[in-house]
């Protein structure tokens, strides 16, 4: 069975979800049989070769200049024309800000399902079904797919990537026409955030701090620990309302979902639409000075304590470590 | 200038989850509904624009059940002037069959902006805005967090991964909401008795097939139970411990 994958990159960057989607598709094609294309839309190749490694057979790259910045309708034409192309049966996207948007278009567009920010992908009988987490992660639906090519956005971080696939990647222009005289969404600015730290939905290690600091002043404290750990920081809403921390930084179901390798949650009491945003984290650390807080529940490890005594301390403990 | 607003009627985020018998869905049974946050945005976006060009029509439009009457009835008491409500006993099956319901109902209305919330906080699927721009061959930005009109032209940001991106949009588009928007307004008395008054049109949805089959809806896997490592500073060295040696993730 032929499956596709959307290779999304960002001023010529390709990003990581890319190469998860790319290295879950490896794992299918195992149990699905055929072989695993990638397309790509951009304005210049950003090193699609290389993705031979990372189990591409082959990769499509739609090129044209306005493929620059994203923008839904033609790159959901674009990708059309490559299901066509290679008779795909699978596609595969990351469920990015701009894959959720593109997964959708495409899915109108070829009249089929969609299954969004799934966290597991399984051949159960020979077909493939998907598992998601609704209703902020308290439950999880199992789905599968009555037509084809069957599509699926893959929650960042949640799936692996591989290397040392040993396929070709070849790279293949694939005809883009782009109808320009059409009413399109432009993007005519970006800004990266402050400090040009990792975004929280593709970090390895997250430190969220909650109300439990008290104020935005100790955030320090949160600061240094994510430092010392080579992470970013998070905050719940309770802290983004209270204006100490911006939004960008919040975890959560109307913030974001996250799925690091380790989740340090400092002064966080664990509502459930905090829960709704990190449970799918690999190892989650609770630092709260109440022993009958929520956080304890889905936390693997906990220690009780003043945050304000046991972060300085970790965070000295975790730079000895590297030292 | 008409406005379009879809929502949708979700259980209340502090629900307790259980499966209906069927094995595939939720059991409704003392579920308390809501509309859904992210929509609230949405409608507040829309009548701040009425508000301010002092013209023109916010039309509510959403998919459900009898029950979702008391959702169109709290956006017209918020401000909106009439609803379609499009009716449907059947839990809509999946994002494409709701979009191609709400195309239908809105290719006609000549909207100027179309608004969603950027999901429903139940499927959390964020598709329908994106699928309803497809099929209406509309430009779409979803994750909007500033809105702005200068002429005929929106202009917009939103929150991208480790940034922020600022798209233009030709009216008419499909807008997607995003928390930081806007603060919505909560109803007046006067306009939960005027929302009384106001307009509901019915009509039957037409969902088409199934374009995603329900297998199940099962419970998350418990997390492990976790380890309460120690208490205070003295925990320290034995959570570094774990972290590393157990946990390997240091
Ligand atoms: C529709 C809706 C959507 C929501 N979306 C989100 C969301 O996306 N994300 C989110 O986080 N919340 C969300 N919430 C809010 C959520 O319900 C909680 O109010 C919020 O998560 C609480 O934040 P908190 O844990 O930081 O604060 P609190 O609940 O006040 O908890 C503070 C914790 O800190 C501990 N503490 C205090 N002092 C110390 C100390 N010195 N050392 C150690 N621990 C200490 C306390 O024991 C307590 O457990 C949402 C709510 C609604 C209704």
């Amino acid at each position: 069975m032929s499956i596709l994958v959307f290779l999304e990159q960002r001023e010529g960057q390709l990003r990581s979800v890319s190469r998860e989607a790319l290295g879950e598709a490896t794992r299918l094609a195992a149990e699905l049989g055929g072989p695993v294309t990638g397309v790509c839309c951009a304005a210049a190749d950003p090193g699609l070769a290389a993705l031979g490694d990372a189990g591409a057979d082959r990769v499509l790259l739609a090129k044209h200049e306005s493929f620059a910045a994203y923008e839904g309708a033609a790159f959901a034409a674009a990708v059309a024309a490559a299901v066509a192309a290679t008779h795909a049966k699978v596609v595969l996207l990351p469920a990015s800000s701009l894959g959720k948007d593109l997964a959708a278009r495409l899915a109108a567009r070829l009249g089929v399902g969609l299954a969004s920010d799934c966290t597991s992908l399984a051949v159960e009988g020979g077909r493939l079904v998907a598992r998601r987490p609704v209703l902020a992660g308290k439950a999880i639906q199992k789905l599968a797919f009555p037509a084809s090519p069957a599509i699926a956005s893959l929650r960042p971080k949640a799936f692996a990537a591989v290397s040392g696939a040993g396929r070709a990647g070849t790279v293949e222009a694939l005809a883009a026409s782009v109808d320009t005289s059409l009413p399109r969404a432009r993007v005519t600015g970006t800004s990266a955030a402050k400090g040009g730290k990792v975004d929280l939905t593709e970090a390895e290690i997250i430190v969220s701090g909650g109300r439990g600091m008290k104020g935005p002043e100790h955030f320090a404290l949160i600061e240094q620990l994510a430092d010392a750990l080579g992470g970013s920081v998070g905050a719940s809403r309770a802290v983004v309302d209270a204006g100490w921390r911006p939004h960008g930084e919040q975890v959560g179901q109307t913030g974001k979902t996250v799925s690091p390798r380790l989740y340090v949650a400092i002064g966080i009491s664990g509502a459930i639409q905090h829960l709704a945003g990190m449970t799918s984290s690999r190892c989650i650390v609770a630092i709260n000075k109440d022993p009958d807080a929520p956080i304890f529940k889905v936390a693997d490890y906990g220690i009780v304590g003043d945050a304000f005594e046991v972060v300085p301390a970790l965070t000295e403990a975790v730079r000895q470590l590297h030292r | 200038m008409l406005q379009v607003v879809c929502i949708k009627q979700v259980p209340d985020t502090e629900t307790r989850v259980r499966v209906a018998t069927d094995g595939r869905t939720l059991d409704p049974a003392g579920v308390t509904w809501i509309v859904n946050p992210y929509d609230e945005f949405a409608i507040e976006a829309a009548l701040q624009l009425k508000e301010k060009t002092g013209a023109g029509e916010v039309v509510v439009i959403s998919l459900g059940g009898p029950g979702v009457a008391t959702a169109i009835r709290s956006a017209l008491a918020m401000g909106a002037d009439r609803a379609i409500h499009l009716k449907s006993d059947a839990p809509a099956p999946d994002s494409l069959g709701v979009a191609r319901a709400l195309a239908g109902a809105i290719r006609d209305l000549g909207a100027e902006i179309v608004w969603f919330g950027k999901q429903a906080v139940d499927d959390d699927a964020a598709q329908v805005g994106p699928m309803v721009a497809e099929l209406l061959a509309l430009p779409c930005a979803t994750l909007v967090s500033k809105f702005e009109l200068d002429g005929r032209t929106a202009r917009i940001e939103r929150e991208i991964e480790g940034g922020l991106e600022i798209v233009e949009l030709p009216l008419p588009a499909v807008l997607t909401t995003d928390k930081g928007l806007n603060q919505p307004r909560f109803a007046s008395l006067k306009g939960i008795m005027a929302a009384k008054k106001k307009p509901i049109e019915e009509r039957a949805a037409d969902l088409g097939g199934a374009n995603l089959e329900v297998l199940a809806l099962e419970l998350p896997p418990a997390r492990a139970a976790g380890r309460i490592v120690g208490e205070g500073v003295a925990a320290v060295p034995e959570l570094v411990r774990v972290l590393r040696e157990e946990a390997k993730v240091l």
